[in-house]
């Protein structure tokens, strides 16, 4: 299979934070490109969440500049990130329990909902055909991630892998332009990782989306991803496909180690 | 409803495309196909049915497909894959569904057997499968596919979207608009319409050859003794492979024009099952035993006065509930508690099954425990049991409304003949047997006698009523060593009716005793280890414990003592058993993909543990490799206790 990389997407430009005197992220730059897997990895630790916390808007770097689609990203919030096509999953799954899998995907529509709020409560004219375009789609996720069998299961009851599942699907509602997944297979078994990768690929491959994940199984990541960017103590110390960084002695003596 | 049966009495309706543009003429408006889709249950009408079929078969035809032709139809009940097995017989060819989960080296082999040149499949997954064996199928030419999902990056030229072949089909139809007609015209009655290939218990498989004719014959005898008609729904959700949904999903649809409804995945089934409510539902004993399960261990978590209600209205159905059904005379006063019952909870219950509006449900596949069977006839379910085989179309003994039992198969169906063998082999005639094994005349010399009768290889006698009561399959039928019969699955059916127990494999034949290895039911038993805070891990250290063992102790007791009854078979009480470290799995050869044991291989693959279980040991050591879904093998091995249960003296029957 070959799949078009296209441009930069978004340009990450000697960016650095610092919580009080604990420096997270020092002066590091790297690129994402349309269409690509890009991961993150490095030690617990590393910085690698607080740089994907930096991309979709919760922090702020004190120095640095951020670039998407060619344009300077002023001060912003994650809701205005998500409004710009960036939407993530999160390492500690962040769903509504009570809610169905269902209403939990519809929530991701929420931002791409026009109607007024009183109409949307009322159920009544373009409120409600917009919420039936709106669940067309969601049922079109729900095919795609083979989960038609709990559409209507309190997330609560589902197990982990499930969970996940359903994350991704929230994220995906929002039709993103950059998929954020923090460690998308922590906790699972092999059976649901390999369903898991199997999701991220179709989803790269069938929308085009970009994703950019951090990840702690090294096969799933050395598999699935074009450039990998490795993070150590807040610095960047390597940067290429996934063979170049493997090679690299530095990742090596920093992060996959020697017979550990 | 008048106006089907004459178009049913007309002569020519004798072949499955004719009696599908007859529906599209006669009735273009009504319902033929259900498939939820995103969510939304979609409907094909008897129109656009009759439409897709014409363009779909004038596209195979453009590819290449020509009359005598096999084409393999692979995947979930889906409508398309339903239509393209009338598109094959409109060409002249034969369809020939595979079991959709099998994996590609189980399928090259009826590939190869039947010279397959056309394959139409579900999807990717079974495009891949095909892609595998591709260089060992030298006949395989194009595949076509139902779902375009993932093929985007598939160039090969003879990889074909479903919808290109309708395209294709219908620019050939507007071009040569006589072309399919006349196709359909050379269609004879005794010509194959469809090849269904044995599960083969033993050795290859068969391919089953059935006519038009034969499967008409069989779906209109069903619809007579069931009064079937036009307006209903039936849940189409085993296997297309397996002949009973050929005959009530394809034929009898096709015969009596009702709706077949596919579900939306095979985890939805549950679901899609209440949101159809289908009046005519076809499922093995696994199945209906799986549905009590799921309601027996919900009322186990209900509250009191629920759980006090739910049980004395059971008493009162078990009491009089058959007997209701079946329009026997039942006193007042059970009546009225039968009325009330419905009311508060067999009506409800009815709805969380999904059965509210059955008329007729049937049970085949395997020997339903007589509890089982009775429990849903009690609470107003038409349940009855069928008998057939591939080779008879699934369609040998019913039984009619009024005159059901529990421990008989039934009358000999319109139509068919029965004879007993001299050895106790169930022999049948009729115009639904087989026309032949496919390319295998050998077999079919030694499966039908001299007068014409199919041996059908099970064992069994007609009762005072002249229903058929099978015991076991004949050559599973043994001795013990005192010479008293040894019929397993008689035993084995008993011991599946607990909830807790799910498959069962007995040993018996020219030994002293009768010993047993249990599977226990997951679900079932988990649940009841929660209840007691007893901590397992999985299925193997779940099996090893020791109140389990007890558990499944106490089930076999209760057996033993039923069978002390049952002069017959008083001589096969359980023994010792043992409960197995792994479920058996069709993914390890342990059960056909129908699901049932294949006794010898079991035998000869646990043979340490049968000898330790006749040798007097107390446990024994066991390690097997084990297939898992992906492909994959690991190892499973446990110390397996061995058990005695305890048996009961033979009262002599007072002379």
């Amino acid at each position: 299979m070959s799949k078009k990389i296209g441009d930069v997407i978004l340009d990450l430009q000697n960016i650095s934070l610092r919580f009080g005197g604990v420096k997270a992220l020092i002066d590091i730059s790297f690129d994402v490109r349309e269409h690509e897997i890009r991961a993150i990895i490095g030690p617990n630790g590393a910085g690698k969440s607080s740089m994907l916390n930096v991309i979709n808007g919760v922090y702020h770097p004190q120095e640095g500049k951020i670039l998407f689609r060619g344009e300077e990203r002023k001060r912003m919030h994650p809701h205005m990130a998500a409004a710009q096509g960036i939407s993530r999953t999160f390492q500690n799954i962040a769903l509504f329990k009570g809610m169905s899998v269902l209403d939990n995907i519809m929530t991701g529509r929420n931002l791409k909902m026009k109607s007024n709020l009183l109409l949307q409560a009322i159920w009544w004219g373009p409120a409600r055909n917009e919420e039936l375009e709106h669940r067309a789609k969601v049922e079109e996720i729900i095919d795609f991630l083979e989960i038609q069998h709990i559409r209507k299961t309190p997330v609560g009851r589902l197990p982990y892998g499930l969970q996940k599942r359903v994350d991704l699907g929230r994220a995906l509602a929002m039709e993103p332009q950059i998929l954020l997944l923090d460690e998308p297979m922590a906790g699972m078994n092999v059976e649901e990782k390999q369903d898991m990768c199997r999701f991220i690929l179709d989803v790269n491959d069938q929308f085009g989306t970009t994703i950019v994940l951090i990840e702690h199984d090294m096969s799933v990541v050395m598999d699935l991803s074009d450039r990998v960017v490795v993070l150590d103590y807040g610095q960047k110390i390597g940067d290429g496909d996934p063979d170049e960084v493997r090679s690299s002695p530095e990742v090596i003596k920093a992060y996959l180690g020697v017979g550990h | 409803m008048s106006g089907e049966a004459d178009s049913l009495s007309l002569d020519g309706m004798d072949t499955f495309p004719r009696l599908l543009f007859s529906h599209a003429r006669n009735r273009p408006a009504a319902p033929a196909m259900r498939e939820k889709n995103l969510g939304i249950w979609q409907t094909w009408s008897w129109g656009d049915v009759g439409e897709q079929v014409r363009a779909l078969a004038c596209g195979l035809a453009v590819l290449g497909f020509r009359r005598g032709d096999n084409l393999a139809i692979i995947g979930d009940n889906r409508p398309h894959l339903y239509m393209m097995m009338t598109v094959a017989q409109c060409l002249g060819g034969v369809p020939v569904p595979l079991y959709q989960d099998a994996v590609s080296a189980e399928m090259l082999f009826v590939m190869q057997d039947a010279g397959i040149r056309f394959a139409v499949v579900e999807d990717q997954e079974q495009v891949d499968k095909l892609l595998e064996i591709m260089d060992q199928v030298d006949t395989l030419e194009h595949i076509v596919y139902a779902d375009p999902r993932g093929m985007r990056h598939y160039t090969q030229t003879f990889l074909h979207d479903i919808r290109e072949l309708m395209e294709m089909g219908r620019v050939h139809d507007r071009n040569h608009p006589d072309f399919l007609d006349i196709e359909v015209d050379q269609g004879r009655h005794d010509d194959v319409s469809v090849m269904l290939y044995t599960s083969g218990t033993t050795g290859k498989p068969k391919g089953v050859c059935q006519t038009h004719g034969a499967f008409i014959a069989a779906a209109r005898g069903g619809m007579q003794v069931d009064k079937l008609t036009g307006d209903g729904d039936i849940l189409s959700y085993l296997p297309m492979a397996w002949v009973g949904d050929h005959l009530f999903s394809f034929a009898q649809s096709l015969v009596a024009g009702f709706t077949i409804n596919c579900p939306e995945s095979a985890e939805t089934v549950m679901t899609d099952l209440r949101e159809i409510g289908p009046t005519y539902y076809f499922a093995p004993p696994r199945n209906f035993e799986g549905l009590l399960t799921q309601v027996m261990i919900r009322m186990e978590d209900a509250g009191a006065i629920k759980q006090k209600l739910f049980h004395h209205f059971m008493a009162v159905a078990k009491r009089c509930g058959g007997d209701i059904l079946d329009g026997k005379a039942v006193g007042a006063a059970d009546r009225l508690q039968y009325w009330l019952g419905n009311i508060l909870i067999y009506a409800p219950l009815r709805n969380v099954l999904g059965m509210s509006r059955i008329k007729v449900a049937y049970t085949a596949g395997a020997a339903i425990g007589p509890d089982l069977f009775r429990f849903y006839r009690s609470i107003g379910i038409n349940l009855k049991q069928l008998y057939g085989q591939t080779e008879t179309c699934a369609y040998v003994c019913l039984q009619p409304d009024g005159q059901v039992k529990s421990d008989t198969v039934g009358a000999p169906a319109p139509g068919v003949e029965i004879r007993i063998a001299d050895n106790g082999e169930v022999l049948v005639k009729g115009a639904m047997l087989l026309k032949e094994y496919y390319k295998r005349p050998d077999a079919t010399a030694e499966s039908i006698n001299a007068d014409g009768y199919f041996m059908t290889g099970d064992a069994g006698f007609l009762d005072a009523d002249g229903h058929l009561k099978i015991i076991d399959r004949a050559k599973d039928v043994g001795k013990l060593s005192n010479g008293s019969v040894f019929a397993p699955n008689y035993i084995e059916n008993k011991l599946k009716f607990f909830q807790h127990i799910k498959e069962v494999v007995c040993f018996g034949h020219d030994r002293d005793m009768v010993c047993a290895f249990i599977n226990i039911d997951v679900g079932a038993v988990g649940n009841w280890a929660e209840r007691r805070g007893i901590a397992y891990s999985g299925y193997t250290d779940l099996a090893g414990k020791a109140e389990v063992l007890e558990l499944i102790r106490e089930c076999i007791e209760q057996v033993n003592a039923d069978l002390v009854h049952d002069t017959m078979v008083a001589d096969s009480q359980i023994h010792r058993f043992l409960v197995l470290h792994k479920e058996l799995d069709p993914d390890d050869d342990e059960l056909t993909r129908t699901r049932k044991v294949r006794r010898n291989f079991v035998a000869e693959k646990y043979g340490v543990l049968i000898d330790a279980l006749y040798g007097g040991k107390d446990s024994q050591f066991i390690e097997t490799e084990v297939k898992f879904e992906d492909g994959r093998r690991g190892k499973v091995s446990a110390d397996l206790k061995i058990v005695g249960a305890k048996t009961f003296p033979i009262v002599k029957r007072a002379a």
